[in-house]
């Protein structure tokens, strides 16, 4: 008896698997939706000097270890592609939970720069600065969220040996959100 | 369907190493507070980061050329948007206009260089 397989295995009109043609769709829209908001926070950081003033209470240390965190974390999510592409679940299986594993510690840090931050007044409402900084890194926050959550339903299919092929769409979407942080890094905590 | 054969780990771990050595660059040169010199180790390493990140981890550079015009596309509108919006954010007066507020906050944190002008309004 046949498994009926998800189209977006076995449709390619364009050459590419239907499946990753929709990742990089997504991804498309997600540029457009990243770069109008850093766009913008551009425009005012551009025009009010004194924001300066405010950016230099970011914290640096976190916003590095958080890069690296998120570099590591693609390095796993590459590695997990690999794994999958050699029919090696197991492997794969375990560099997704690593990948994961950079989510939550990335999300742990956030948590910590955070609290701090906000203990100490510098909320979303204290100045336009400040609420560009926590719209700009919860957005990006929530797409990491929602990619590790994705990456567990995945990694539940391949450690059974299923839909493989997710690996590598999972993991495309993994390193955009990482570029995404590659550029918000610059912009909120180096250019102070 | 495309196929390549996949690359070794090490490879891999090869490309996050530079990524790491490029992240220490853009880390580094920004302290030494030149601003050319942050702007090329802080935004022109992290250009080189996403190219990398994209071409080698999201193996754009074996994707079908389409991809790239799509994602190319985007980039164009985010710039389009920028280049149609700027004029109206990034300027305080124009032609029959003048943004009263943005252009007397600017005025008034030029002017708190002076110590006796008092706590100033965050905006």
């Amino acid at each position: 008896m046949g498994m009926v397989q998800p189209i977006a295995t076995r449709r390619s009109v364009t050459g590419i698997s239907t499946g990753k043609l929709a990742v990089w769709w997504v991804l498309g829209s997600e540029i457009v939706i990243f770069g109008g908001l850093l766009s913008c926070y551009l425009f005012f950081r551009l025009l009010y000097g004194h924001w300066s003033e405010e950016a230099v209470h970011t914290n640096t240390f976190a916003g590095s270890l958080n890069t690296l965190i998120l570099l590591t974390s693609s390095l796993f999510a590459v590695l997990a592609h690999r794994a999958a592409e050699i029919k090696d679940c197991r492997r794969a299986f375990m560099y997704l939970w690593l990948t994961i594993g950079g989510a939550l510690s990335f999300l742990v840090v956030k948590g910590c720069e955070w609290t701090y931050e906000i203990s100490h007044g510098l909320t979303i409402g204290k100045s336009l600065f400040w609420s560009f900084y926590y719209t700009a890194a919860g957005l990006h926050a929530i797409h990491v969220i929602a990619g590790a959550i994705i990456m567990a339903f995945i990694s539940f299919d391949v450690i059974k040996g299923k839909n493989l092929q997710r690996v590598e769409l999972i993991g495309i979407y993994w390193h955009f959100v990482d570029i995404v942080w590659i550029f918000l890094f610059p912009l909120l905590y180096i250019a102070k | 369907m495309e196929s390549h054969e996949p690359h070794s780990e090490m490879y891999y771990v090869k490309i996050w190493a530079l990524l790491l050595v490029l992240l220490i660059i853009s880390i580094c040169g920004p302290m030494l507070e030149i601003k050319i010199l942050t702007l090329v180790t802080a935004f022109g390493i992290a250009i080189i980061k996403a190219g990398i990140v994209a071409s080698r981890f999201m193996h754009l550079n074996v994707e079908k050329k389409y991809i790239h015009y799509m994602l190319y596309f985007m980039l164009l509108m985010v710039a389009i948007f920028f280049a149609g919006v700027a004029p109206d954010v990034m300027r305080n007066e124009g032609t029959n206009w003048i943004n009263v507020e943005s252009k007397s906050l600017i005025e008034h944190h030029a002017n708190i260089m002076d110590p006796e002008e008092q706590e100033p309004e965050h905006h």
